[in-house]
């Protein structure tokens, strides 16, 4: 079932790590914007992971036919778009709750702390 | 095949699309009485399913009639059956509760209760595991949307934490789902039973891994320690009713730990055979204790109930680690148990609250709130049944659990854990009660600030509480044939392989 690795599957290997790899750091962040994009991210990495489950086919049908001499897994990409439709939905909620956390707590760190509470560099960060 | 199986999937949904299109036709009064006649259609519905599954049958409905493992199947067993009716009745009770003024301020409040009400009886009755994932994120859209009901700045950082967390959990619900697919090549929970139980020694590390992150996911959506910091917060800031409705929210995450790991990853399973067994009793009774002392440090009574909701979760999981049939029949028989209690102390929370003006349901001493006496007296009846007190039904779902775990080398540990948290439990409510009603002193203060001032309690608002109680009352006075349909419920989830002949279809080697 598995071959060997081509150097296709490892470039999409690398490209889902770094993704994910961004997404954490940046969802562990204190202010609310750099936590949207982080989310956003991860759902790009997980989407990109969904479509590579069926693994790499290149130059196949995803309908089996007469002619055809092999075929390439179509669920995930239907489960792809399922998770892309919900993922694009949640992100514009968050971005929505973001805006109204930022107007109704007057910050927007997550913790809704005014100048970031204990967090004293946040503010030279944010400059820097 | 019945259509009946996905009735109690269809019609909240039927439900919602007609209270959002009439909203701004209808006035509040019509809408309202249109929801409450729905969820009382919806607990006939859930009835007349509960008759049929009580023999034991499993009924399986395949959507588009696409056979089993290439299209998604609704499933409905004991178990399923057993969640939506506590689902329904909950649900039922909470808006009763809302049309006494909760619901005003949005349209919206309808249709999400409804499309909230859609969500967990899918993720009730599906059998296939990304099927799963969509119905968590419909029951977890409309929960943001009830959670943030009339706005707040409490509210809206709960909120935000509460999105951002599950958005990170549906994450990882979606990688688990996508690896479990790329090695099994299924997404059918049946057929992946059958296909982890045959699985080639070169993939067990990638499905075990996989298999774990489920249970992450799960975790977070049950409060499962670490993963319960969301909740306190996000319980005790919502409205009241919503915070009723939530009850159910934990259990989901307790229902799909059961099934996933009864079925796909169960004691059949060969080698990933009871791949969670090691860490989910730990981590339950951790959860107990730490709930415990959430309990009794709380200063607000509603975070003190948000506490004692991650405790009944420790409980619960406690019961369902244990694994037997009979710790499992009676872990079910508490789950309904705490759902209606917990929702009843939520909405008695609120009552007390609005009753004490400016103070709202800070644990000091204040004025005596009006119609004392009554509202005393359903503090008293709710705490007795939240600690597990004789002779209602936390005694007995705790004496069944305690029961069952006799006989087990964990007992030690199980029986410290749940007594020590159940001492404390009732200290914890002993001093809340006699500081919100003993130590009551002045008089109440009318002229509070805006919208702060005091409400005295009226039959509309004690209503779905004391009927919550009745549940409760019920539970314990047919204690006998619903613990008997509880742990025939255990009985039919330790054997999985009915479940799998029944989807499937054929009868291969299980």
């Amino acid at each position: 079932m598995l071959e060997e690795p081509s150097s296709m599957e490892a470039l999409i290997a690398v490209i889902i790590g770094v993704l994910t790899a961004c997404g954490v750091y940046l969802a562990l962040r204190a202010r609310t914007f750099p936590v949207v994009i982080g989310l956003t991210l991860l759902s790009y990495a997980v989407n990109l992971f969904l479509f590579v489950t069926g693994r790499l086919t290149v130059g196949q049908p995803a309908v089996i036919s007469d002619q055809a001499v092999g075929y390439t897994d179509p669920l995930p990409q239907a489960l792809v778009l399922t998770a892309i439709v919900i993922s694009f939905g949640m992100t514009a909620f968050i971005i929505m709750l973001a805006l109204k956390a930022r107007a109704e707590l007057g910050t927007d760190q997550v913790d809704g702390r005014l100048d970031g509470g204990d967090a004293p560099n946040e503010r030279g960060r944010e400059h820097g | 095949m019945s259509h009946l199986v996905i009735a109690p999937v269809l019609f909240p949904l039927f439900a919602a699309t007609l209270l959002l299109l009439l909203r701004r036709v209808m006035p509040l009064r019509v809408r309202r009485s249109l929801n409450l006649v729905a969820l009382v259609i919806q607990i006939l519905l859930v009835s007349l399913l509960a008759q049929r599954v009580a023999g034991g049958e499993i009924l399986v409905y395949a959507l588009g009639n696409w056979p089993a493992p290439y299209g998604i199947v609704m499933v409905a067993d004991r178990l399923s059956v057993w969640m939506l009716l506590v689902t329904s009745l909950l649900a039922f009770f909470a808006m009763l509760y809302a049309v006494r003024g909760t619901d005003a301020g949005s349209r919206h409040f309808h249709p999400l209760f409804q499309l909230q009400l859609f969500g967990l009886s899918g993720a009730f009755l599906t059998g296939d595991l990304f099927n799963l994932f969509v119905f968590f994120e419909i029951l977890l859209l409309a929960s943001y949307g009830l959670l943030l009901h009339r706005g707040g700045a409490n509210r809206v950082r709960a909120g935000l934490h509460f999105v951002a967390l599950n958005l990170a959990g549906s994450t990882l619900f979606l990688f688990a789902v996508g690896t479990l697919y790329a090695i099994l090549g299924t997404l059918n929970m049946a057929d992946l039973a059958v296909k982890a139980a045959a699985i080639p020694p070169e993939n067990l590390g990638v499905v075990r891994a996989a298999g774990l992150l489920l249970f992450a996911v799960f975790a977070l959506k049950a409060a499962l320690i670490p993963l319960y910091l969301w909740l306190p917060a996000a319980y005790s800031s919502t409205s009241a009713p919503v915070a009723a409705l939530f009850a159910i929210m934990t259990k989901v995450g307790a229902y799909s730990i059961l099934r996933v790991y009864t079925l796909i990853f169960g004691a059949e399973a060969g080698p990933v055979a009871d791949l969670i067994g090691p860490w989910l009793l730990p981590l339950a009774l951790a959860t107990m204790a730490i709930g415990t002392l959430g309990v009794l440090a709380a200063h607000e009574l509603r975070r003190q109930v948000a506490y004692l909701v991650v405790v009944s979760v420790g409980f619960l999981l406690t019961a369902f680690a244990l694994g037997t049939e009979a710790s499992i029949g009676a872990g079910l028989y508490y789950l309904a148990h705490t759902t209606f209690a917990a929702a009843a102390f939520f909405l008695l929370a609120d009552i007390i609250a609005m009753g004490r003006g400016t103070l709202a349901d800070r644990l000091d001493p204040g004025p005596i709130i009006a119609n004392a006496s009554l509202v005393g007296a359903l503090f008293f009846i709710t705490a007795i049944l939240v600690s597990g007190l004789p002779p209602l039904s936390g005694f007995l779902g705790k004496y069944m659990v305690l029961n069952a775990a006799v006989d087990l080398p964990s007992m030690p540990w199980v029986f410290g854990v749940i007594l020590t948290a159940g001492l404390f439990g009732v200290i914890a409510l002993a001093r809340s009660g006699s500081l919100l009603f003993y130590r009551a002193e002045g008089l109440i203060e009318r002229t509070g600030a805006a919208g702060r001032s005091a409400v005295g309690p009226n039959w509309g608002r004690l209503l779905p509480v004391i009927g919550l109680l009745l549940l409760c009352v019920t539970l314990v006075i047919w204690a006998g044939p619903l613990s008997e349909y509880t742990r025939a419920t255990a009985e039919q989830l330790l054997e999985p392989g009915v479940y799998i002949r029944a989807v499937l279809g054929d009868p291969r080697p299980v």
